[in-house]
């Protein structure tokens, strides 16, 4: 494993930039993490609020079952240690957003050990450089609600839909050195949460957040004191924040100040990072283990459940289209990043191979370029998704199949596509009624050929005289008589025979 | 039969059962009975409707020949600390004032289900912080009892259950619920000459009952005797989902299962709870007990309980430390009283209104259980405290070697005049030091009357007994009233 060579010039020299992340990830979930109330994204303000939500008096939490499976999965496919014991803890602070005046989470006994997650910086290059970026823990904890300041000139109100959600931290070791490197992991992070179907990652939508650590350091120098920028809401600004605040501590640094630990706000529109507040003025939390809820004990065949209902992971799968299925780096890296685009080229996969009466690996490469190039290509100038009604994997599949078959060229293919998306017709039918075929019967193509080296003698003496480039004129006056319905393979074949 | 309201809870069950009378003639005496003792001030709300409309469902299902719930025509009053739907709930504190809860606790509606009715929301001391009832926001309880010194001091019905306790004593309920964290139910049990069972921890759900100390609060009954609290436990118990420590147990049928006889039992008498400056009339009337549970058939050891004297400090770092974070919801913002000074920001609207909504104990507690939570002093009180509490629970464990249960003295003193010990909280915790080892081990324990002190007041005895055995604990209680002959009662003055 190479290191990181990414360094902040400063006045004094190169600084080394150390990052840590704590992921904060919506796990998915009906079900609040203690309540029973819905967790529906964008309902209507207080809609999705149980008594427990709202801490009225006398209410208890229960913990969902399924969150705690959905935390152990997660453990498992970062190959983490998973805790047979773990506990849930209060974590006490007043504000408006956290009505029960503390928040249930785990701080003594989390439920998910050291793990460790493997980064490509470049994914798609087969010879880039890979990082081992551990994992410390990972604990389930419960989401505050959401203060709305711009509905009354004079109050807040305050939205509980979000109050008592299910989270995981996912808290990394500080392994990371660059802004690259912490981009990759929240990439890497967050397609192992959609394989295991724990969390959606959507971070527009808040369902993934990230607090970020920097420090900065010269080359082989102690680590530098910490400043903690909270809720960075997208991979691009986990990425400035790192840039930003290690530029800034360099800054401070070379001007002869010291850091303070803090936490810090990142505010997009200006691009820069501010103090929220110093590790003096910091809350005392007075985390204790929550009276009204046991330990959580997990039994070694529920952790085994847990492991067998785990899909196959990106990287198997990844290795496993480069060998198996024999496609390149590049398109077995981009078919596996995302679980959606993997489902989907295994479906229409299976669905080719099919059709076509071959095996899987015969036409994975067919599939592969059909489906990141041109059926992409065609649904964007269509300005549709790859989720639009008529995009069916049969469809597609007869497509590739009337391709492999010679009876349609690319060209035609596309067009056939372009009418199937916009109109649901079958692909068979367009081909046939729309004549969008080429045609392979060598009698016809010959017949053409003749009359157009007939009335082009002239042409015919140069080229045999040693003029090559003339045949492509000829490819072209053929493909023009056959109205460029010719199979241009077999167009070529002729050719070449009878010009000799 | 002299006097409806004389009657406890299966007199009552029976009584309409067999048609002596109709429940409605139950609760419309008892109504009055409530309605007549507000001297007493046991009472922060009275729902006579609530107690007839209970009365009227058991007397119809009887004229349908229906077969009645084992609590049919039986009404009781509610501690404060239970959420009852459509019934102001305050816990005895001003901060919850206005709350009306649109829910049911499931202890009570397990009782309604039983076919028992409400005549009341009962007085208590402050989120049942107290062992007097004097920090009630609504004023003190005061015990039906007098000193026969023919003076006419007030005295204090115990607490935290004290509304419980004078209710029941002064004949304005059956029986009623109370509960339990370091003794509110056996030691107001205790100073009106009734009993009172807490259960084995999670026994009965606390979901919809507000919240002091998680780990020690469980529900219970007070009634006139053994056997009643045994039917009304029955009734409240059982597994709630609801409560993730709830017991899934099933539910004993104590009842029926009641029996003095005491043969081949062994009942331990702990010597550590020996403790100089205990009253004379104290000590004997332990060694009394003693003696009726061997005349039925006990055999009486003597054990060690060797950390009983760190449960006081022990209880009194745990139960502030949950009740400063339990407490922290009531802030003004959805429910209850809220003090907004003009210019207010959020912070201030908070102190505003715990400053004022909040009583002197509660605050002393929240401060205590704040500064024991706090980095630094962690360790020193709240962890060391958890491990006091597990040598406690195995001081227990291992007594149960020698013993099936253990007979205790409920307090250190009978009743004490109001007033009396409020300026010292010490001595006011001290009240709890037989309690507290039963609560923060978790166990089954219940506080039956003796007999009177020299002043003419209740003394209690107590049984703790092992873990989901609260048979043993009913079996000794029934042995020692059985022998006790306590039909003692205070005349009525109010």
């Amino acid at each position: 494993m190479t290191e990181s060579t990414y360094r902040i010039q400063g006045a004094t020299g190169d600084w080394e930039v150390v990052i840590g992340l704590e992921v904060h990830a919506q796990i998915t979930s009906s079900a609040k993490l203690f309540s029973g109330a819905s967790t529906e994204f964008g309902a209507e303000p207080n809609t999705q609020v149980s008594l427990v939500d709202a801490a009225m008096p006398g209410m208890l939490p229960v913990p969902n079952q399924e969150c705690v499976r959905q935390a152990v999965r997660t453990g498992l496919a970062l190959n983490a240690e998973i805790h047979k014991y773990s506990r849930f803890d209060r974590k006490n602070y007043f504000y408006a957003d956290l009505p029960q005046g503390y928040q249930i989470s785990q701080l003594y006994h989390p439920i998910v050990g050291e793990g460790v997650i493997e980064v490509a910086l470049d994914e798609k290059d087969p010879d880039s450089e890979v990082r081992q970026i551990g994992v410390e823990r990972i604990h389930i904890e419960q989401d505050a609600g959401k203060l709305m300041h711009d509905q009354h000139p004079t109050m807040s109100y305050v939205d509980l839909n979000r109050s008592g959600v299910a989270l995981m931290e996912i808290v990394s070791r500080p392994d990371m050195r660059s802004p690259v490197e912490a981009g990759a992991y929240v990439k890497k992070l967050r397609s192992i949460l959609r394989y295991v179907g724990s969390c959606d990652g959507n971070m527009e939508q808040g369902s993934m957040r990230a607090d970020v650590n920097v420090s900065v350091r010269k080359p082989g120098d102690e680590l530098g004191i910490r400043t903690e920028t909270k809720n960075v809401n997208s991979v691009r600004f986990v990425q400035q924040v790192i840039e930003i605040e290690a530029n800034r501590q360099v800054d401070v640094l070379e001007a002869g100040g010291e850091i303070v630990q803090e936490t810090r706000l990142y505010d997009p529109d200006r691009n820069e990072t501010r103090s929220m507040r110093s590790k003096e003025d910091a809350h005392d939390y007075r985390y204790f283990p929550d009276p009204d809820l046991l330990p959580l004990e997990l039994t070694d065949d529920f952790i085994a459940d847990c492991k067998s209902s785990l899909p196959e992971l990106p990287d198997a799968k990844r290795k496993r289209y480069e060998t198996e299925l024999g496609l390149t780096t590049y398109n077995a890296a981009v078919l596996t990043a995302e679980a959606e685009t993997a489902r989907a080229f295994e479906v229409l996969l299976k669905e080719t191979a099919g059709k076509q009466g071959k095996a899987e690996t015969d036409v994975a490469t067919q599939v592969a370029n059909w489906s990141l190039s041109i059926a992409p290509g065609v649904q964007k100038a269509l300005e549709v998704t790859a989720d639009h009604e008529h995009n069916t994997p049969a469809a597609n599949a007869a497509i590739l199949a009337m391709v492999a078959g010679g009876s349609v060229s690319g060209g035609q293919a596309k067009e056939i596509y372009e009418i199937a998306l916009k109109t649901g017709r079958d692909p068979e039918e367009i081909a046939d009624t729309d004549g969008l075929k080429q045609t392979s019967d060598t009698g016809a193509i010959e017949e053409e050929i003749e009359k157009i080296l007939e009335a082009n003698a002239d042409k015919v003496e140069e080229y045999r005289g040693g003029k090559d480039k003339l045949f492509g004129f000829f490819v072209g006056q053929t493909m023009k008589a056959m109205k460029g319905k010719a199979n241009p393979q077999v167009v070529n074949e002729l050719l070449k025979k009878k010009l000799g | 039969m002299s006097n409806i309201t004389d009657l406890g809870i299966k007199a009552i069950r029976d009584g309409v059962r067999d048609g002596t009378f109709s429940a409605r003639e139950v609760a419309e005496a008892f109504n009055a009975n409530v309605a007549a003792g507000k001297e007493l001030n046991a009472f922060l709300v009275e729902t006579p409707e609530h107690a007839l409309a209970a009365a009227d469902a058991a007397d119809k299902a009887r004229a349908a020949g229906e077969e009645l719930a084992p609590m049919a025509g039986v009404p009781v009053g509610m501690k404060d600390l239970f959420c009852t739907d459509g019934v102001e709930a305050t816990a005895g504190s001003h901060i919850l004032e206005g709350f009306t809860p649109q829910y049911e606790s499931t202890v009570s509606a397990n009782l309604w289900k039983a076919g028992a009715g409400m005549l009341g929301k009962l007085n208590m001391d402050q989120f049942a912080m107290g062992s007097s009832n004097e920090t009630s926001a609504f004023g003190n309880v005061i015990s039906p009892w007098r000193r026969n010194d023919g003076g006419n001091t007030d005295l204090a019905p115990g607490g935290s259950s004290g509304g419980s306790a004078s209710a029941v004593s002064g004949r304005l309920c059956p029986a009623a619920t109370g509960t339990d964290t370091g003794g509110s139910i056996r030691q107001p049990a205790a100073f009106v000459g009734i009993s009172g069972i807490k259960p084995t921890y999670g026994r009965c759900s606390r979901w919809g009952v507000v919240a002091f100390a998680s780990s020690l609060d469980q529900a219970g009954s007070m009634a006139h005797d053994v056997t009643d609290c045994a039917i009304m436990l029955q009734a409240m118990a059982g597994f709630d989902p609801k409560d993730a420590t709830s017991l899934d147990l099933p539910v004993p049928d104590w009842e029926n299962a009641l029996s003095g006889d005491l043969k081949g039992k062994r009942v331990g008498i702990p010597k550590e709870y020996r403790i100089d400056g205990t009253p004379k009339e104290i000590d004997d009337l332990w060694e009394q007990g003693a003696e009726w549970l061997r005349d039925a058939g006990a055999e009486i050891v003597e054990i060690s309980l060797p950390h009983t004297k760190y449960a006081l400090p022990a209880y009194y770092i745990i139960a502030p430390a949950e009740a400063s974070s339990n407490l922290a919801r009531y802030d003004g913002v959805r429910y209850g009283q809220r003090e907004l000074p003009d210019g207010a920001g959020l912070q201030d609207m908070y102190a505003a209104t715990r400053a004022e909504g909040f009583g002197p104990e509660v605050k002393r507690r929240i401060m205590i259980g704040t500064y024991v939570l706090s980095a630094g002093f962690y360790d020193a009180y709240y962890t060391q405290a958890q491990k006091v509490r597990s040598l406690i629970a195995r001081d227990f464990e291992q007594a149960w070697e020698h013993c099936d249960m253990i007979l205790a003295p409920t307090a250190p003193s009978a009743a004490f005049g109001l007033g009396e010990k409020a300026d010292d909280p010490l001595a006011m915790y001290l009240n709890d030091v037989f309690a507290v080892p039963a609560s923060l081990a978790g166990l089954p324990a219940m506080s039956v009357p003796g007999g009177l002190d020299g002043q003419g007041l209740p003394l209690g005895l107590q049984i703790v007994g092992k873990a989901l055995d609260e048979q043993s604990v009913l079996n000794a209680g029934l042995a020692i009233e059985q022998r006790a002959g306590f039909t003692a009662r205070p005349d009525k003055w109010w």
